[in-house]
């Protein structure tokens, strides 16, 4: 009796376990699968037509301006990653070791906060802070300076990348310093390591998986984001998500977005498998 | 030994009452059906602004209908919707006319009765039978309104008489401080006007495209940014933005009106006209409720509330709506111009030969002009 009760029972846990297996498979597998075949498909007619033909591909490829977009959007969204994993650390240090527990539930409390909000609505409240009649230019206008123009540049595409990430990184980042063994910095301290040794040479490899991933995790967000390139960069230089957009708007091309959207899921697989290998690693005289 | 059960917590569903919950929903749904049903719902499909409330719901509450709106940016986009739809799926359809054309070709859009409208009211000649809305005698769409891009300008930056000419954008003071509404076809379209192809602004050969292409990169280094509705918008209102490419009084006149030291002129090169008409989807079941609320907005009280369109303004298109629009809203009908006898009333700008109906390209393709149009903003 009990082993039939035991096969029910995981039948109706199956039940409930199955949702989001067909999810993944409906929702995800699925449709990937589709934009591959579909990036060899052809449009007449504002229709597609289903083909096997290297023609996206090969137009793609060989247009400058794919390029630029690709090498432009690689290059602000590593530089996104870079500033949000240099502002973030030593708020996130602070908050591992020097802040009280409570203070530091409180501050991630605090980081959560602008996730309440829709990330469109943050971005374009930057108009008010960032243009040049708002509220930066005012201020630095009292000092004699300005006024300086933030808007519909790569500093204007950052700003909005940092809107979206900067919060999740530290978040990452205190979470995983928070949890090293304060014995062995301790050690490294008594044993008359200096701090910016101690930094270097413990805290950062100790927690080097947490800053991993969390520098995976600004890449691909910022690589993928369309918002604060269009909205606040201006679509000055075109990233890979407003090409996306361009290709379908006119002639609607998806098998030519489609090339695009796999480039990009391509470069951010290279990417995340490498960071997580280089995560993983062990170093020198580990087990 | 303590073994955790399905049932041991209150908060935990257990097979019985989640059959009780399905079946309930289940059970009760065909009743919200019906409560739902005593609505005509008609699905439309258009540009921002023509479902809502300030269009519709006057007429919704009176005719008992409920329109369901799908909005899209751009007749390409609206023809691959309608593409990707089983027939039947849109009984009203909003279309820029210069893809009325292929609606029809394509056999998405039924054909119309022409005694059922206006069109012995109209305020142009052309109006009555708008290129590509007749085919073999026969009619397909009806016109509703339309708006002209030209030269779109901060007032306290350039000047009447300098945007009395595409020039302008060119202005030193200018760099950086000039946007694009992000669409290719108006943008490159002006920039056909300025090197001076005139009505064969969209008729261009190999060497003409060549040299609208060497003009429009020409004006890269002015270009601060390529923006969308909300961000033109946005980059007029708060000064970033000092002059605009692409647009018309349907972005500035909103913010005129809102107070904002901004205007659109048709300069000397001419201008562009946006036209929209109705259709109805082929297949349609609510066919006669649809004809109904095209003849609603070909009425003066209709034509009025186009015009007053919070989303965009337009012009009216019949002489009874354009008469309606001077009683009701005399400021709105001086601030668009809508006056007999006005320098840039847009009949007028017409019949000068000023204006060019929007097309699509007819010697390259839209591709053609949306690669090139990439390769401008990446450059």
């Amino acid at each position: 009796m009990s082993e039939k009760y035991e096969i029910r029972l995981n039948i109706y846990a199956l039940t409930w376990r199955l949702p989001i297996i067909f999810w993944q498979l409906i929702f995800f597998v699925g449709p990937v699968l589709f934009m591959v075949a579909m990036s060899f498909f052809l449009v007449k007619n504002y229709r597609m037509n289903e083909a096997f033909e290297f023609v996206n591909w090969s137009r793609m490829m060989t247009r400058g301006f794919f390029w630029d977009s690709y090498w432009y959007t690689l290059g602000i969204a590593t530089l996104s990653t870079f500033c949000a994993m240099c502002v973030a650390f030593p708020a996130a240090f602070a908050l591992a070791f020097r802040a009280a527990e409570s203070t530091r539930r409180w501050a991630i409390f605090l980081l959560i906060i602008p996730f309440f909000t829709s990330y469109l609505v943050r971005t374009f409240s930057w108009f008010v802070i960032l243009s040049e009649s708002g509220v930066v230019n005012a201020v630095l206008g009292y000092v004699g300076l300005g006024p300086f123009k933030m808007l519909n540049t790569d500093f204007g595409t950052l700003v909005g990348y940092m809107t979206l990430t900067l919060p999740l990184v530290v978040i990452l980042q205190t979470v995983t310093m928070a949890n090293i063994d304060k014995s062995l910095i301790e050690a490294a301290r008594n044993l008359g390591c200096s701090p910016l040794r101690t930094i270097w040479q413990v805290i950062i490899p100790l927690s080097k998986t947490g800053l991993i991933i969390a520098a995976i995790f600004c890449f691909i967000l910022s690589f993928g984001d369309f918002v604060a390139p269009f909205y606040l960069g201006g679509s000055q230089e075109p990233t890979l998500p407003i090409l996306i957009l361009d290709t379908t708007k006119s002639g609607q091309q998806w098998p030519r977005a489609a090339v695009v959207a796999i480039m990009m899921m391509v470069t951010l697989f290279v990417i995340a498998f490498t960071g997580i290998a280089l995560a993983y690693r062990k170093g020198k005289g580990s087990k | 030994m303590y073994r955790p059960t399905l049932t041991s917590s209150i908060l935990t569903l257990n097979r019985r009452q989640v059959l009780k919950a399905g079946g309930a929903a289940v059970l009760t749904t065909p009743f919200v059906s019906r409560a739902w049903a005593a609505t005509t719902e008609i699905n439309m499909l258009a540009w921002y602004g023509h479902g809502e409330p300030d269009i519709v719901a006057e007429y919704e509450a009176a005719n008992n209908v409920k329109f369901v709106p799908k909005y899209y940016a751009g007749g390409d986009n609206m023809l691959a919707l309608i593409a990707q739809s089983p027939p039947g799926t849109y009984d009203l359809i909003l279309s820029d006319a210069e893809f009325v054309q292929q609606l029809n070709a394509a056999g998405y859009i039924e054909e119309m009765n022409p005694d059922d409208y206006p069109l012995d009211d109209m305020l142009h000649e052309d109006f009555s039978q708008f290129p590509g809305h007749w085919a073999d005698g026969k009619m397909y769409s009806m016109i509703l309104r339309g708006g002209h891009l030209g030269v779109s300008y901060n007032k306290n930056s350039v000047t009447a008489k300098e945007a009395e000419s595409y020039s302008c954008f060119w202005k030193p003071e200018l760099k950086g401080k000039v946007g694009h509404f992000d669409w290719h076809l108006p943008n490159l379209g002006q920039m056909s006007l300025y090197d001076g192809n005139g009505a064969s602004l969209w008729n261009l050969n190999d060497t003409q495209w060549s040299k609208v292409q060497e003009t429009t990169m020409s004006l890269r280094p002015q270009i601060g940014g390529f923006f969308d509705y909300g961000g033109t918008f946005n980059g007029l209102k708060n000064g970033e933005m000092q002059a605009m490419v692409g647009i018309g009084d349907w972005i500035t006149g909103v913010l005129e009106k809102d107070g904002a030291p901004v205007a659109s002129v048709i300069p000397k090169e001419g201008g562009i006209q946006f036209t929209e008409s109705y259709s109805i989807g082929k297949g349609s079941e609510k066919a006669e409720e649809a004809k109904k609320f095209i003849q609603y907005m070909m009425s003066p009280a209709g034509q009025v509330k186009s015009a007053q369109m919070l989303a965009y303004p337009g012009f009216c298109v019949t002489k009874a709506g354009r008469a309606a629009l001077i009683e009701a809203d005399l400021e709105e009908a001086k601030r668009s111009h809508q006056i007999d006898g006005d320098a840039q009333d847009p009949i007028t700008l017409i019949k000068e030969g000023r204006i060019h109906y929007r097309d699509i390209p007819q010697q390259q393709t839209l591709e053609d002009w949306n690669d090139f149009w990439s390769e401008y903003k990446s450059a």
